[in-house]
C-alpha cells in the first residue's frame, strides 16, 4: 500500500523520524461490554475507500485511544454529563423539558447513525444539530443553541452515546440524492492555495505520514470528539471546516449547505462502521 | 521597458507566464541567481516551502516528524537538472499530472476559494522558488 516504501525505510533510518504508519489493526473497541465495529467490510461495492473501512480511532497513539475504552476516562464525558442533565431541564415557552415530550433519551437510540437525515417540514435535510434547533423552536420554543456551544455539544454528545454500537445509516436516495451528488462534488473539489481536496488526503494517501499527523480514513462515526489539540469536544463540521481552511482556503460555514451535503455524503463512505461517539483524537 | 529589453532572459516572469515544455522550465523565474541558504531555510519554513510534511530529506536531521507521503528528496539534485527541478517546484501539476498531491508553487490561476490573503499570490515568490531550486541542487547524495 506504500507507494514509497523502500525509500521512505531508508530514509527514517537516517531522519530517525520512524513514526510509521499503518493503523494499528491488532486493538478492539469495547465499551462497557459494548463491542464497536472500527474496522468493517464496506457497506458499498461501489465506496470508493475500497473493501475495509478503518475508523481514526485505529490511526491514533496507544495513549489516545486507551482514554476511549472507558467512559470514566473519556474527557468527552463531561459533555454528555450537560446534555443529560440539560434534556431534563424546562427551557422555553412551553415551559418544558425535552425529556417532558420524548421520554428518556434512550428513545433516541440509532437517530445519531441516522444523521443527517431529510425533514419534511424543512425540505431539506437537516444535521442533529439542526434538528435539534428545530425542536427548542417548534415545540419547546426555545431560544436556539449556537452550533458549538457548550449546550449544543453537549446535547448532540448524549443523544450520539445512544446510538453507540449501531451502525452508521443514511438515506442517500429520494430527495436526499441531489444533497449526496453535491457532497460527492465537493469530496473531490481542489480548494485553496494548496489546492488540495478531502480525497488527496483521506482516499489517495490515508495511512500515510503528513508530517506528525497520521492520515485516516476521514470517518465520521466518532463525533462530536473530544480532540486534545482542542482541548475540548467539537462537532463535525468544525472538523470538516478546519480541514478545508487548511488547504488555505475561505471555509464554508459551520452549518453551511456545503457542509451538511459533505457530512451527507462522508457519511455514507463510512457505512458499515458504528457510531462509537465520543470519540477521543489528538 | 524598452531599456530593459537586452536584458529580458533575466527579468522576473510572473507565474501565469510560465511556460514549462517537457517537464522543463530553462528559463530562471527570477531576475536574481538563486541561494541555497536561503533556499533551504524556505524549504523548512512551514508558512512558505514546508516541504517535510511530505518528504523526507536525510540532510535536515534537525527537523523532527517529516512526512512521508512523497518520495524522499535524498539525492534529488544528482536524479534532476536545473529546469526540471524548477518545472517540478514551480508547476508540479504540469510535470506529474493533475492528480499530484505536490501543491504548485508557483501558480495562481485555477484555484478555488482561495483565503483572502493569498488571492493572487501563489506560494512562493519567483526569487523564493530560485533559492529553493538553489538548495534542491545541492541534494546530491
Ligand atoms: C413540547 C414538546 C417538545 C419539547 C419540549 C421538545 N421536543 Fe423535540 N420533538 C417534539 C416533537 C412533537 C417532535 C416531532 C416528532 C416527529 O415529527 O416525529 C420532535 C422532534 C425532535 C427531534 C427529531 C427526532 C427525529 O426522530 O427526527 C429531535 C432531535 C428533538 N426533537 C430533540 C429535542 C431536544 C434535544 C429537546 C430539548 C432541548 C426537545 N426536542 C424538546 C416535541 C418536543
Ligand atoms: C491537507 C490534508 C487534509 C485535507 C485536504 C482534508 N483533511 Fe481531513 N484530516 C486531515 C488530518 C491531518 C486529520 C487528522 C488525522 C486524521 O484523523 O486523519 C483529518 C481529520 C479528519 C476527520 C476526523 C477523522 C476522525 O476519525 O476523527 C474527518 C471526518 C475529516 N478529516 C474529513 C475531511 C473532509 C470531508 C475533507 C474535505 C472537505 C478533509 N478532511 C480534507 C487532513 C486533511
Ligand atoms: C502535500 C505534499 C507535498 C509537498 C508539501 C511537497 N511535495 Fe514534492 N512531491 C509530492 C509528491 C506526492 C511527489 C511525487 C509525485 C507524484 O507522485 O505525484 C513529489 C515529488 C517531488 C519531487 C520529485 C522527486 C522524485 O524523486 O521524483 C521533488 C524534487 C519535489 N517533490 C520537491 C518538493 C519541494 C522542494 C517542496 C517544497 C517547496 C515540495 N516538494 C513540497 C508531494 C509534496
Amino acid at each position: 500500500m506504500n507507494r514509497y516504501a523502500l525509500g521512505v525505510g531508508a530514509a527514517a533510518m537516517v531522519v530517525g523520524a520512524a513514526a510509521l504508519a499503518d493503523p494499528n489493526t491488532d486493538v478492539a473497541l469495547e465499551i462497557d461490554g459494548v463491542a464497536i465495529k472500527t474496522i468493517a467490510a464496506s457497506a458499498h461495492a461501489d465506496n470508493p475507500i475500497g473493501d475495509t473501512l478503518i475508523s481514526g480511532w485505529h490511526y491514533r497513539n496507544d495513549e489516545t485511544r486507551a482514554l476511549q475504552l472507558d467512559d470514566f476516562d473519556n474527557p468527552a464525558f463531561l459533555a454528555v454529563e450537560l446534555g443529560r442533565e440539560l434534556w431534563e431541564a424546562a427551557d422555553g415557552a412551553s415551559g418544558k423539558s425535552c425529556a417532558d415530550c420524548h421520554g428518556g433519551i434512550d428513545g433516541f437510540a440509532g437517530l445519531r447513525a441516522n444523521m443527517p437525515k431529510w425533514s419534511e417540514a424543512a425540505g431539506r435535510p437537516l444535521t442533529l444539530e439542526q434538528w435539534i434547533n428545530w425542536s427548542r423552536k417548534e415545540h419547546q420554543g426555545a431560544e436556539p443553541w449556537k452550533w458549538e456551544s457548550e449546550q449544543m455539544l453537549g446535547m448532540t454528545a448524549a443523544i450520539a452515546v445512544e446510538s453507540r454500537g449501531m451502525p452508521m445509516d443514511v438515506q442517500t436516495d429520494g430527495p436526499m440524492a441531489e444533497w449526496f451528488e453535491k457532497g460527492r462534488d465537493l469530496y473531490y473539489t481542489r480548494t485553496g492555495q494548496l489546492d488540495f481536496a478531502c480525497a488527496s488526503c483521506h482516499e489517495a494517501n490515508s495511512g500515510m505520514m503528513l508530517r506528525a499527523d497520521h492520515l485516516s480514513q476521514g470517518h465520521l462515526n466518532g463525533f462530536p470528539t473530544y480532540r486534545l489539540k482542542w482541548q475540548g469536544i467539537g462537532s463535525i463540521h468544525r472538523r470538516l471546516k478546519g480541514c478545508v481552511q487548511d488547504t488555505r482556503a475561505e471555509p464554508y460555514a459551520v452549518g453551511s449547505d456545503e457542509l451538511v451535503a459533505l457530512e451527507l455524503y462522508v457519511s455514507w463512505r463510512g457505512e458499515g462502521l458504528d457510531i462509537e461517539a465520543p470519540a477521543v483524537r489528538q | 521597458a524598452a531599456l530593459l529589453a537586452g536584458a529580458a532572459a533575466q527579468a522576473e516572469i510572473a507565474p501565469s507566464d510560465v511556460a514549462i515544455a517537457d517537464g522543463a522550465l530553462e528559463t530562471p523565474v527570477a531576475d536574481a541567481p538563486g541561494d541555497a541558504e536561503r533556499g533551504k531555510a524556505w524549504y523548512a519554513d512551514r508558512g512558505l516551502g514546508n516541504c517535510m510534511t511530505c518528504h523526507q530529506n536525510a540532510a535536515l536531521p534537525e527537523i523532527s516528524f517529516q512526512g512521508d507521503v512523497a518520495p524522499p528528496l535524498d539525492g534529488v539534485g544528482a536524479r534532476y537538472s536545473e529546469a526540471e527541478l524548477r518545472a517540478i517546484v514551480v508547476n508540479s501539476k504540469e510535470v506529474f499530472g493533475e492528480q499530484t498531491f505536490m501543491p504548485a508553487f508557483y501558480r495562481i490561476d485555477g484555484l478555488k476559494i482561495v483565503r483572502k490573503e493569498s488571492v493572487g499570490k501563489p506560494i512562493l515568490d519567483a526569487q523564493q522558488v530560485e533559492d529553493v531550486v538553489a538548495y534542491l541542487k545541492t541534494l546530491t547524495d
